[in-house]
């Protein structure tokens, strides 16, 4: 057995020099600091966009997009096909999980300052991931076509009418017509299973490169250090190993939520039945929902809403553009502003969610 | 007299872990690939079986034509021949499973996608086809027509 192995790597070596992988996989070292735990949620949420792919794969096989048969299909996705109820539940937490791992990584890379040069390109393509996955989010909570989602997404398209100039035709594009209906459906799932995984399949590749081509960014304090103080660890096999071992922990923890808390379906979307109580957006837009509500009818002579989502959108590309206007850390010295403003968006999403849970 | 104790323990405790290991990987591989084949595997889908069905009135069917009826989930071809008897067959060609037609100008059904030719009775008299096509029954009550499977 050993020798079949040995000869197929042989094979394959002599084509494609497999040496020259393996050398360059074993110079290749992770910074070991008092911070080294967040090196892993990248890791972690490449194995939820696997878990992604897989599952979403899996549930193409029965789903049918058109508003006519999206609910029923789903419902015999939960009822009649076997383990239907586990895939799609695992779908919809580690789509959750997803989104929150991202978080956690967006912002430990951005403590760490690990945006800066050499690693802007790194830092937007994350970013733009990091959009994508709302965008994932959105689309494919309409997909069940049940009256939650029917509503979230009347809701969602109808802020996106409020921006000045685009937002018009903005909504109407994603809406495809007027109104949330069949053909908005057709869209959002066209969207969500083939547009957005070809884009962010791209995005992730050049993610990947970078991240393999450029090394694991060094934290400022661990980059003064002396070279003989300095604590590393290889990335093959020891990384590699314990992300494994982390993706073990986190495949349990999605069979342990989807089993106690299977996903559910509620009820058919009827677009001329009034918007149940209580209705809300997904948690990881609630921060933004939320703020909306403080916002006063009129600010001068624009609408509250409108002035809200521009400030919105004017953070995120700030957000964005952060490896290019923050050139103190790109020189090697202390930021401190920009971590009194990391903490400031943490804080606000944090609180800002809360009291969007609790309305 | 020296005991050499170690070496089988050691090798016990070895063996004892590989199974471990190896029976609990094992164990991991089938709960995620056993739920993946279950769903992959398509529902069966209760039906109400059909036994008989109306093929409409005699009076709307054209000597000399056939046409194709909905028998459960299968096609039925229907046939009124130029002296006016009635006949009822699988319309599912019995080589690769096209849907059969009649052809007026042959006096035949026939299969468009080999060219496989039957002849009134269903008897497979060209072509690829390797039987004849499965007989139904025609009964007519009044003017209505019924064509149900032989019992």
């Amino acid at each position: 057995m050993k020798n079949f192995w040995k000869k197929l790597y042989d094979w394959v070596n002599e084509r494609v020099q497999l040496d020259d992988l393996v050398k360059f996989m074993g110079k290749k070292y992770v910074p070991v600091h008092r911070h080294s735990i967040w090196y892993y949620f990248g890791g972690v949420s490449l194995f939820f966009f696997v878990i992604q792919v897989v599952t979403g794969i899996l549930l193409l096989f029965y789903y049918k997009g058109s508003s006519d048969l999206a609910f029923e299909s789903v419902q015999f996705i939960m009822a009649k096909v076997q383990f239907g109820w586990l895939v799609r539940s695992i779908h919809a937490w580690s789509a959750n999980l997803f989104i929150l791992s991202v978080f956690v990584h967006m912002f430990s890379v951005y403590f760490e300052k690990a945006y800066r040069k050499p690693r802007e390109i790194t830092w937007v393509t994350g970013m733009l991931m990091f959009f994508m996955c709302l965008g994932f989010g959105f689309s494919g909570y309409l997909l069940p076509w049940n009256t939650l989602s029917f509503f979230a997404t009347k809701v969602g398209t109808d802020i996106t009418g409020a921006v000045p100039v685009i937002g018009e035709p903005l909504k109407i594009f994603i809406r495809g017509g007027e109104d949330v209906n069949g053909a908005t459906l057709s869209r959002l799932f066209g969207f969500h299973v083939a547009l957005f995984p070809g884009i962010f399949t791209i995005l992730l590749a050049v993610h990947l490169i970078l991240i393999q081509r450029q090394g694991i960014s060094e934290p400022m304090h661990f980059k003064e250090k002396n070279p003989s103080e300095k604590k590393t660890m290889p990335f093959f096999p020891n990384f590699i190993l314990r992300d494994l071992l982390l993706w073990l922990l986190v495949l349990n923890l999605l069979a342990v939520l989807a089993v106690f808390f299977p996903a559910d379906l509620g009820h058919k979307a009827d677009p001329f039945s009034s918007a149940p109580a209580g209705i809300k957006p997904e948690w990881y837009f609630l921060f933004m929902f939320q703020s909306l509500k403080y916002f006063p009818s009129h600010i001068f002579f624009a609408e509250g809403e409108t002035v809200g989502i521009l400030l919105f959108g004017a953070a995120g590309i700030l957000w964005l553009l952060v490896p290019f206007w923050d050139m103190k850390s790109s020189r090697g010295e202390r930021n401190r502003f920009i971590n009194y403003l990391g903490l400031f968006a943490v804080m606000f999403i944090i609180i800002l969610t809360f009291l969007g849970w609790r309305s | 007299m020296v005991f050499d104790l170690d070496k089988p323990v050691r090798k016990n405790r070895r063996d004892f872990l590989k199974y471990f290991l190896g029976a609990g990987l094992l164990g991991f591989l089938s709960s995620i690939f056993y739920p993946l084949f279950s769903y992959l595997k398509p529902p069966v889908q209760g039906e109400v079986e059909v036994t008989s069905v109306s093929a409409g009135k005699l009076s709307d069917f054209a000597k000399d034509s056939g046409k194709i009826i909905r028998f459960g989930k299968k096609p039925v071809i229907l046939i009124r021949s130029a002296n006016g008897e009635l006949r009822a067959l699988s319309a599912v060609c019995t080589h690769l499973g096209c849907t059969v037609q009649y052809r007026k100008d042959l006096e035949l059904i026939w299969c468009a996608c080999h060219n496989g030719k039957y002849d009134i009775n269903g008897r497979n008299i060209s072509g690829p086809p390797p039987r004849p096509l499965d007989p139904y029954t025609v009964i007519v009550k009044g003017d209505e027509i019924f064509i149900s499977k032989i019992s």
